[in-house]
C-alpha cells in the first residue's frame, strides 16, 4: 500500500466486518427471545411458537445495514475533507423554509379553503381533512406551550379532553348552543391550565413534563370513574350539533324553524353537515394560526422565546417567568379546549379512551417533527402523520411504533425538527444589514 | 389489624418490585440528568422475557424451582441489559450535548417504540402465566382475619435486599461505582481524569435494564399476566418513588419504592382501589411542588 | 478645635455623600458554608465601584444577593434611586430588575442565542412594552399605540447597539455573535432596563487587550453620561484601578478593605491577601516589583 502518494487510505475491511459482527451480535441478543419465541393462547394455557427465520432476517439486515453504514462512513472519511461553509448552507436552508413558508403558507391556506369542493372530495375525504385539522389544531395550540415557551407538556390531551367534556355538559345541563359553548369550553381548559400551572410552572423543564403527564392520567382516571357525571368508560353520547347561524343541518328541523338546506333552498344532502365541520374546525385552525403569528411579535411572545432561551437572563431582565409561562400554558389550554369542544361535537359521542397519553404524544410528536416553533411546519406534520395513517389504514399497527421510531430519529437527526428557521420578529434592517462602520470600531465605538 | 397487617406484607412486596426500577430512573438522572422514559418498557420487556423463558423451560423439561428460577432471572437480566445499552446507544448518546428538552422527547419516542414493538411481536391481549412458586405461611388461622405470607411474597423481599445490597456495595466499592460517582459530578473533568464517560454511562444504563429486568420476573411471578402496556404505569409510579425519595439518591430510591408501594396497596385497601392511581400521580405533583429534593435528595443550589 | 488628617486625600474612602447602594451587615449561607460573612459597603451614583478578591472569595454570591438570584440570610440591602428606597433583600428575583431596576450581566454570558441581538434588547424592555400593548389585549389589536412604543423601544435598542458598535449586526442571531461581541451586547441589553445600578460580573474576562480597552472607555461612558452607579467584579487588576473610583476587597466571605483604588493598592491587608499570609517572609524584590506593575495602570499592556 503507497499511502503517501494519494490522500485516500484503504478502508481497513476487516475492523469494518467486525464492527458490524458485533452489531449483528447485539441484535441477536435483541431478538432471540423476543422475536424469536411468540406466546400463544390455547385452550389450556400458554403455549410457545417460534418464528426463527424472522430473527435471522433481523440479524442478517442489522449485519448489512451496518456494513453499508460503515463502508459509507469509511469512505466519506477517506476522502479529502471538503470544506463545507455551514453559514452559506445555513443561509440556504433558511431562503429555502423563508419561501416555502410565505409561499407555502397561502397556498396551504388556500387548497383547504376549496377543498371541499374539489371533484375527488367525496364523504371520505372531507371527513378525513376534517380529522387532520384537528391534529393542525392540536398542533399550533401545542406549539405556543412547546416551541415557543419551551415548556414540555405531556398532558396536553387533558386540556383537550376538558374542552371536549366541558362542551358536552354544557350542552347535556345547561342546553346551551355550540357556539356559547365553544367560548366557555376554551375559558374551562384555560382555566384548569392555569389551576395546573400555577403551582408546577416554576418546575425545572423535565419535572414540569412528567407533572403535566400525571396530570393528564388523573383526569382521565377521573373521567373513567365519575359515573354520575361523566359516564364512566361509557362516555357521553347525543351530543349536540352546531347550527349555521341558527340553522339546523339536519333533514327536518324543529316546529317553527327552519333548516339549512330549505333556508338555502338546496336538497338535503349529508354532506352540507360534514363540509360545514369542515369549514367550522378550518377557520378555528387558522384563528388559532393567526393568533401565534400575532402573539409572537407581541412583548408576551418574546418573552416566551426568551424564557426559552434563558429563564434566569429574563429574571435578571425583570420578566416574572411564572406570570408568562402561565399565560403561555392557559392559551395553549384554551385552544385545546376549543378544539375539544369541536371534536365533542363532530363525534357527538365521547370516552375516555380518546383521550389517552397516547394522543398527547402524537401531538408532540406532530410539534417536534414539524419544527418546534414553526407554524408551516406543524402543519405539513400533522398532514404527514395523520393523513398518512389515515393512507396505510391496513398497517395500523405499524403506526405507533413508526411514530416512536419517527420521534427518536429526528431527535437524533435534526433536533430543531425538519423546518426549523425562525425569522426574528422584528428588524433594524428589513433590508439586508449595512456593512459595519469601520471607523467607529477603531474608536470603540463610544463617543 | 389484622388486615392492616395483611396490607403491610402487600405493600412492601409491591414496594420492593417499584424500588427496583426506581434505581434504574435515579442513577440515570444522576448521571447524565435526563428521565429515561422508556426505562418502564425495558421494565415490561424484562417480564415479557422472563414469561418466555419460564414457558420455554416448561417444554424443555427444567421444572425444578430454584434452577428455573435461576436461568430465568439471568436470562432475563443479560438481555434486558442488551435492550438498555441499545436503547441509551441509539436514542440517548447522539443527543448529548443537544438541547435540554431532545433527550426526554427522544426517550418518549423510544417508549412509543418499544410498547408497540412489543406488542406487534407478542400480540396486544394480556399474557397469563401459571403460578410457579405457590404456598405460604399462614398466621392467626383461627380468626376472622388470617394473615398470609406467601413464599413468593418472601422470595421477592430477599432477592431485593440482596440486589440492592450487591449493587450498594458495586457503587461504594468498585472502580466502575467510582467511575458513576466521578460522572455525577463532573463528567468533563472524569473525562480528563481518564475515566470512559461513554462507557461508564452505558453501564449505568446496564445496570438499571437489568434490575428493572428483575423487577419484571418478579411482577410476573406476583400477578401472573402481563401485557404490553404495564410499563407505563409501572414506570411512572417508580420514577415517583425515585422522585419522592431523592432523585439521584440510592437508599432514596428504595425508600421511595417502599412508601409508593405501602401508600398505593393502603389506598386501594382503604379508600377506592378505582383511584389508585390517581394516589400515586398525586403524590409525585406534591412531593415535586414542595420537596422537589424528594426525602434523601441533596439541596440543589441554583448556578448563576 | 483643629483636626489633623493623616490621611493623604487622595486614600480617603470616597462617596457617602449620594450612596445608590448600601449593604449592611450582608451574610450569605449554604448549609455550613459561610460564604459571605457580614459584608457592609455602599457603593455610589456616577461612581464605578470595584469589587475584588481572590477566587471563592464571595464575589459572584454577593452579586446573586444584590440582584435577587439569592436571598440573604442575613443583612440588608437597599437601594435609593429616583427618589425612592427599595429594600432588596425583600423582593422577588425578578421584581428587582423590575421595580429597582438593578440591571446585571453575567460571568458566563447568558443571551437569548437563538434570539436576534435586536430581540434581545427589545426583551430587556419587557414591562414597558407590556403596559403599552395593554398586557397583550390591546396590542393583539393594534390599538393603544402599543405601535409607536415598539419603535421607541427600538429606537432605544439602536442607540445602544450604536455605543457598542453591532448595529450592523442587529438582525443575526445572538449566539452567533464573536465572544466579545457577546460581551458588549449583554451589556447593551442591561442598558435596556433603563438600570439606576449595572452590576458587571467579570466583563473583561476573555476579552484581548484592545476589546477590554474599548470596554473600558464604554463603562466610563455609562458612567458619565448616563448618571447611574456601576459596580464591577473583576479579576483584572489594572482595569480595576484605571476606570474604578472605589474598590472593595473581599477574601473568604469577609471584607478586608475598602476605599480609593490608590488606598487599596496600599493597604497591607490586601497584599497579604493576594500573595498569603505569611508576613515574616520578605518579599522576593522581583516579586514585589511585579505586582506593584500589575497594580500600577500606566504600565498596563496593550493600552
Amino acid at each position: 500500500m503507497n499511502q503517501s502518494n494519494n490522500n485516500t487510505t484503504a478502508i481497513d475491511f476487516k475492523a469494518l466486518l467486525k464492527e458490524s459482527g458485533i452489531a449483528a451480535l447485539v441484535a441477536l441478543g435483541l431478538a432471540i427471545v423476543l422475536v424469536g419465541f411468540k406466546t400463544v393462547d390455547t385452550p389450556t394455557g400458554m403455549d410457545i411458537t417460534t418464528r426463527w427465520v424472522w430473527v435471522v432476517v433481523a440479524v442478517a439486515s442489522v449485519f448489512v445495514g451496518r456494513l453499508a453504514f460503515a463502508v459509507r462512513r469509511e469512505s466519506k472519511a477517506s476522502r479529502a475533507p471538503v470544506h463545507v461553509d455551514m453559514k452559506a448552507k445555513e443561509n440556504r436552508a433558511a431562503i429555502i423554509v423563508n419561501r416555502f413558508s410565505t409561499i407555502g403558507g397561502p397556498l396551504f391556506i388556500g387548497f383547504a379553503l376549496v377543498l371541499p369542493f374539489m371533484p375527488f372530495a367525496d364523504r371520505y375525504v372531507v371527513d378525513v381533512a376534517t380529522y387532520v385539522l384537528i391534529y393542525v389544531m392540536l398542533g399550533w395550540g401545542l406549539n405556543i406551550v412547546v416551541g415557543l415557551a419551551g415548556l414540555l407538556d405531556l398532558g396536553y390531551v387533558a386540556f383537550y379532553a376538558v374542552g371536549a367534556y366541558s362542551y358536552a355538559l354544557f350542552a347535556a345541563y345547561f342546553d346551551l348552543s355550540f357556539w356559547v359553548c365553544l367560548p366557555l369550553a376554551g375559558l374551562c381548559a384555560a382555566g384548569f391550565g392555569v389551576l395546573l400551572g400555577f403551582p408546577v410552572l416554576r418546575l425545572r423543564g423535565d419535572y414540569l413534563a412528567i407533572v403535566t403527564l400525571g396530570f393528564g392520567e388523573i383526569i382521565r382516571v377521573i373521567l373513567l370513574n365519575w359515573y354520575e357525571f361523566t359516564g364512566g368508560p361509557d362516555g357521553l353520547s347525543g351530543i349536540p350539533r352546531p347550527s349555521f347561524f341558527g340553522l339546523e343541518l339536519k333533514r327536518t328541523a324543529a316546529e317553527g324553524e327552519q333548516t339549512f338546506h330549505q333556508f338555502f333552498n338546496l336538497d338535503y344532502s349529508t354532506m352540507h353537515r360534514l363540509i360545514f365541520l369542515y369549514y367550522l374546525i378550518l377557520i378555528l385552525a387558522l384563528l388559532t394560526n393567526f393568533f401565534t403569528i400575532r402573539i409572537r411579535k407581541m412583548p408576551i411572545g418574546r418573552a416566551w422565546e426568551a424564557l426559552r432561551e434563558d429563564e434566569i437572563a429574563c429574571r435578571s431582565l425583570g420578566i416574572n417567568p411564572t406570570n408568562t409561562k402561565l399565560t403561555a400554558f392557559a392559551l395553549g389550554a384554551m385552544f385545546a379546549g376549543f378544539a375539544g369542544s369541536f371534536f365533542a361535537t363532530r363525534q357527538a359521542f365521547i370516552s375516555p379512551e380518546s383521550f389517552t397519553f397516547i394522543e398527547s404524544a402524537v401531538i408532540l410528536a406532530i410539534v417536534v417533527l414539524g419544527g418546534m416553533g414553526s407554524q408551516v411546519g406543524v402543519a405539513i406534520a400533522a398532514v404527514l402523520l395523520i393523513g398518512g395513517t389515515e393512507l396505510f389504514r391496513g398497517l395500523e399497527e405499524f403506526r405507533m411504533l413508526a411514530f416512536g421510531g419517527l420521534m427518536v430519529a429526528i431527535m437524533v437527526w435534526k433536533p430543531r425538527g425538519l423546518l426549523a428557521h425562525r425569522e426574528p420578529t422584528i428588524k433594524l434592517h428589513p433590508n439586508g444589514a449595512p456593512p459595519p462602520i469601520k471607523q467607529a470600531a477603531t474608536e470603540g465605538g463610544v463617543k | 389489624m389484622e388486615y392492616f397487617i395483611q396490607q403491610l406484607i402487600n405493600g412492601v412486596t409491591l414496594g420492593s418490585i417499584y424500588g427496583l426500577i426506581a434505581i434504574g430512573y435515579t442513577m440515570v438522572y444522576g448521571i447524565i440528568g435526563m428521565i429515561n422514559f422508556a426505562h418502564g418498557d425495558i421494565f415490561m420487556i424484562g417480564a415479557f422475557i422472563s414469561l418466555i423463558t419460564f414457558l420455554v423451560l416448561g417444554i424443555i423439561g427444567i421444572t425444578w424451582i430454584p434452577l428455573a428460577l435461576l436461568i430465568v432471572l439471568l436470562v432475563s437480566m443479560i438481555i434486558a441489559s442488551i435492550y438498555g445499552w441499545t436503547v441509551e446507544r441509539l436514542a440517548y448518546r447522539p443527543l448529548r450535548g443537544s438541547f435540554r428538552l431532545a433527550p426526554l422527547i427522544s426517550a418518549i419516542g423510544m417508549s412509543i417504540f418499544l410498547q408497540n414493538y412489543v406488542q406487534l411481536l407478542q400480540g396486544a391481549r394480556v399474557r397469563p402465566m401459571q403460578p410457579v412458586i405457590s404456598g405460604g405461611f399462614t398466621f392467626l388461622e383461627g380468626s376472622a382475619f388470617s394473615i398470609t405470607v406467601s413464599y413468593l411474597q418472601i422470595v421477592i423481599v430477599l432477592l431485593t435486599i440482596i440486589l440492592m445490597t450487591a449493587f450498594a456495595l458495586i457503587i461504594s466499592r468498585t472502580s466502575l461505582g467510582r467511575a458513576q460517582r466521578g460522572c455525577e459530578q463532573d463528567r468533563t473533568m472524569s473525562a480528563l481524569l481518564g475515566i470512559n464517560v461513554d462507557r461508564t454511562i452505558s453501564l449505568t444504563f446496564v445496570m438499571g435494564a437489568a434490575l428493572a429486568a428483575v423487577a419484571g420476573m418478579l411482577f410476573v411471578l406476583y400477578y401472573g399476566v402481563i401485557d404490553f402496556y404495564i410499563g407505563f404505569l409501572a414506570g411512572v409510579k417508580a420514577f415517583t418513588a425515585a422522585v419522592l425519595g431523592g432523585i439521584g439518591s440510592l437508599p432514596g430510591a428504595m425508600l421511595g419504592g417502599l412508601l409508593i408501594g405501602l401508600i398505593e396497596t393502603y389506598w386501594s385497601a382503604y379508600f377506592s382501589i378505582e383511584y389508585k392511581d390517581v394516589a400515586a400521580f398525586a403524590i409525585l405533583v406534591l412531593v415535586l411542588i414542595f420537596r422537589p429534593t424528594g426525602l434523601l435528595g441533596k439541596p440543589e443550589i441554583e448556578k448563576v | 478645635m483643629k483636626e489633623v488628617s493623616t490621611t493623604p486625600p487622595e486614600l480617603v474612602i470616597p462617596s457617602g455623600a449620594d450612596p445608590l447602594l448600601t449593604v449592611e451587615h450582608l451574610t450569605m449561607r449554604f448549609g455550613g458554608l459561610v460564604a459571605i460573612d457580614d459584608v457592609s459597603f455602599s457603593a455610589g451614583k456616577g461612581e464605578i465601584t470595584a469589587i475584588i478578591g481572590p477566587n471563592g472569595a464571595g464575589k459572584t454570591t454577593l452579586f446573586n444577593c444584590i440582584t435577587g438570584f439569592y436571598t440573604p440570610t442575613v443583612g440588608r440591602l437597599t437601594l435609593t434611586a429616583r427618589g425612592e428606597e427599595y429594600l432588596l433583600e425583600r423582593m422577588d428575583g425578578f421584581r428587582i430588575a423590575q421595580k429597582a431596576h438593578v440591571a446585571r450581566t453575567f460571568q458566563n454570558i447568558r443571551l437569548f442565542s437563538e434570539m436576534s441581538v435586536l430581540e434581545n434588547l427589545i426583551v430587556a424592555q419587557h414591562n414597558e412594552l407590556m403596559r403599552a400593548s395593554g398586557f397583550t389585549v390591546t396590542g393583539l389589536f393594534g390599538l393603544g399605540g402599543y405601535r409607536k412604543k415598539e419603535k421607541e423601544a427600538a429606537d432605544l435598542a439602536r442607540y445602544w447597539l450604536d455605543k457598542v458598535n453591532l448595529t450592523h449586526l442587529a438582525d443575526i442571531n445572538a449566539g452567533n455573535l464573536p465572544y466579545g461581541d457577546q460581551r458588549r451586547l449583554e451589556i447593551a441589553r442591561a442598558m435596556c432596563i433603563k438600570p439606576t445600578i449595572l452590576c458587571l460580573d467579570e466583563p473583561a474576562a476573555g476579552l484581548n487587550p484592545k476589546e477590554s480597552s474599548e470596554l473600558n472607555k464604554l463603562l466610563i461612558y455609562i458612567k458619565d453620561e448616563h448618571d447611574i452607579g456601576l459596580l464591577l467584579i473583576e479579576h483584572d487588576m489594572s482595569v480595576v484601578m484605571e476606570i474604578s473610583d472605589h474598590v472593595v476587597v473581599l477574601d473568604y466571605g469577609s471584607k478586608i478593605s475598602d476605599g480609593t483604588p490608590l488606598y487599596v493598592r496600599s493597604d497591607p491587608n490586601v497584599i497579604r491577601a493576594y500573595l498569603g499570609e505569611d508576613e515574616d517572609e520578605a518579599l522576593p524584590p522581583e516579586v514585589a516589583a511585579d505586582i506593584a506593575k500589575d497594580f500600577d495602570p500606566e504600565n498596563r499592556e496593550g493600552v
